[in-house]
């Protein structure tokens, strides 16, 4: 008997200790590890867990009925608050879709610029990724490292738009504020020492035993399943599926920039690791281009001062965030509100997987699966 | 501002003004060329330069039909009946389908063309229209690049069958269009509320959903919730109080009756007791 209890792999099936093997567990809504308000009903068996059941909606805030309430351009900051930590690239696909919507082309500074803005979004929203991660894992170490860059990305912002968060720095038709005296330079100056760090958190954690033992071989997801789900963007990459919406239908000025698209192998933990911190150093590469190629010129286009939306539109229009692909569905009734705004929020969409991949993982992967799905509560709530 | 407005009479609409920039518009020719009387006067002029669209006032978008497009002519012939008119907007491709045959669509659109990628299912309220609500599909097809939309329109009460057994990033979404809305998808594995709690009754994107939200059993809304009650949970119906149950026994009646609008949704029993043995109003 004491054998048994001892080793839990001899345990036969059908062989109970207290006449008990699972058990139900509340992971979350406090929780440090669940990156925001996220609630796992886990069944689990001792430590392995065996099936794991999201509750969300504890950050729902009612954002899409909130979107029918007021004009286009008033929407913008309700879309920096969904995916808090990426905020221009929602920004982005919200005015996108207005555009598409109401026939606004913006003039070449202005895509150029949200280029810029998106790109350092990624990096932000790369590094706040690998900070937690690395210290749900337990590498208390790339935390420090990944927001002394962070903040630096943040004070650039703040320059821009007076925001570090929330940045509200789009508007339908082009940009509200063009780059101030020397920001340029700033970002350039950013860049250019960006690699070097990269190469720190990677010198800590890419080829650490304990790093790789952590993540190697967790949450195997396999391609297809993948595309079933709906899943995009780094989650997709890292198994192997060649897919990313800045190539395949590119938007603002990603046509003139030259990058590579980072994929992993076998779709695991580590293989998505590997893409964001590669997807890293692509969008340093791509900021340095824009920089070099700005072109000069209005940052607004030409648009009625009262925007309305064409009566009985519709569009959905979506670009590449750090978490996958975030669109906007938006109807447009003639009037200066939109009549639905619909968010397709990658977080939500990529939460789904959770359930099949951490079936007989530990309890300890899970939290590395939980990290690994790079989700924003406020994506998924809204 | 005088000059740049001789250049546009043909396409100026009477509403619209340019947005103040901060720097003018490189490509205009209105600078050089001067006073209207030179332009007005050499007509065989070369033209004026083509300005870039940002310049221009936006083309709005319009509606085309798309009754060749290969999709709709695979769909039309291999579930017949389903499509119900298949047109464009923006770039976009949007096919109506019938409610009946989403499933059978949607399983044609998967296994045959090669839409494998679930990208959102998302819900609408048009409550003049008759089928009031309308499901909204979206699908991407990663061998051609191409996008599509499925809208099936539907009335308040009947349910739609489910796509979530062909894409199981399907399953939240529909959740998601049920809380909000209050469609149920038939065969899906777990009909539940998803972003309201438990119990929460109410459809919060329905159009008559007040923004502020409602109140489930503080004193908000006196005339629709009895403050004694918390959230009425179970289906779902709406946030009305639900009719009092028909009482057997008649002086129970009476007192539920004489209660007023207030104690209508209370457990059967419950204010009857009390009022019989205090309350000498009655």
């Amino acid at each position: 008997m004491t054998d048994a209890v001892a080793d839990e792999t001899e345990v036969a099936p059908g062989e109970t200790l207290f006449g008990v093997r699972e058990m139900e567990l509340d992971f979350g809504p406090q929780h440090p590890s669940t990156h925001g308000v996220l609630r796992l009903k886990l069944k689990i068996d001792g430590e392995r867990v065996l099936d794991c059941y999201p509750i969300i909606g504890y950050l729902h805030r009612g954002t899409e009925k909130l979107f029918e309430l007021h004009p286009f351009f008033q929407n913008v900051p309700h879309t920096d608050r969904m995916d808090y930590v990426a905020a221009a690239t929602n920004n982005l696909a919200y005015v996108g879709a207005v555009e598409k919507l109401t026939g606004i082309v913006v003039p070449p500074r202005a895509d150029y610029i949200r280029t810029l803005l998106c790109e350092l979004q990624r990096i932000s929203s790369h590094l706040l990724w690998l900070a937690t991660h690395a210290i749900d894992i337990g590498a208390m170490t790339p935390f420090f490292y990944c927001f002394r860059e962070r903040e630096q990305v943040l004070d650039l912002f703040e320059e821009y738009c007076g925001a570090r968060l929330t940045l509200n720095c789009m508007r339908p038709g082009g940009q509200p504020f063009d780059l101030p005296v020397g920001w340029v330079d700033d970002c350039r100056a950013f860049c250019e020492t960006f690699p070097s760090k990269v190469d720190e958190y990677e010198g800590l954690l890419t080829n650490n035993r304990i790093w790789k033992q952590r993540t190697v071989g967790i949450g195997v997801l396999d391609p297809d399943r993948a595309l079933e789900y709906g899943i995009s963007g780094p989650m997709l990459r890292g198994s192997g599926v060649d897919w990313d919406l800045r190539k395949a239908r590119p938007y603002a000025a990603y046509a003139e920039v030259d990058f590579e698209v980072p994929l992993g192998k076998n779709g695991d933990t580590y293989d998505r690791y590997l893409v964001r911190v590669a997807e890293m150093r692509q969008s340093a590469k791509i900021i340095l281009q824009c920089l070099d190629q700005l072109p000069d010129g209005p940052i607004m286009a030409k648009k009625p001062r009262v925007l309305k939306a064409p009566k009985d539109s519709e569009v959905y229009y979506s670009i590449e965030g750090p978490k996958g692909e975030i669109g906007f569905y938006i109807v447009g009734d003639g009037t200066t509100n939109p009549y639905r705004c619909h968010v397709r929020a990658p977080s939500f969409i990529t939460l789904q997987v959770l359930p099949e991949l951490c079936k007989n993982h530990l309890l300890a992967d899970l939290v590395a699966l939980i990290g690994t799905t790079d989700i924003v509560l406020g994506e998924v709530d809204r | 501002m005088s000059e740049q407005d001789q250049d546009k009479p043909p396409e100026e609409v009477p509403v619209s003004e340019p947005e103040s920039s901060p720097s003018e518009p490189e490509g205009s020719p209105s600078g050089p060329e001067g006073s209207p009387t030179v332009e007005a006067a050499a007509e065989p002029e070369p033209p004026k330069e083509e300005k870039p669209p940002w310049l221009l006032n936006p083309q709005v978008p319009q509606w085309q039909d798309e009754d060749d497009d290969p999709t709709a002519v695979s769909l039309r012939t291999s579930c017949p009946g389903a499509v119900l008119s298949a047109r464009s907007f923006a770039g976009d491709l949007i096919l109506v389908i019938r409610r009946e045959q989403i499933a059978e669509v949607a399983e044609c659109l998967k296994n045959e063309l090669g839409f494998g990628y679930m990208v959102d299912i998302a819900g609408a309220d048009y409550p003049d229209r008759e089928e009031r609500f309308e499901v909204v599909y979206h699908f991407y097809a990663h061998s051609e690049e191409k996008r599509i939309r499925l809208k099936v329109s539907t009335a308040d009460g009947t349910s739609v069958p489910t796509v979530s057994h062909l894409w199981p990033g399907a399953n939240w979404p529909e959740r998601e269009v049920f809380d909000m809305y209050g469609i149920r998808f038939e065969g899906h594995p777990d009909m539940t509320r998803i972003l309201t709690w438990e119990g929460f009754n109410g459809h919060p994107l329905r159009k008559e959903f007040p923004v502020e939200g409602i109140d489930t059993g503080a004193a908000i809304y006196p005339e629709y919730y009895d403050q004694s009650q918390g959230p009425i949970s179970g289906d779902g119906t709406g946030w009305k109080v639900p009719e009092p149950p028909e009482e057997p026994v008649a002086e129970e009646a009476e007192e539920a009756e004489e209660e007023g609008p207030q104690g209508d949704g209370s457990p059967a029993g419950g204010p009857a007791e009390n009022g019989a043995t205090t309350d000498g109003a009655s």
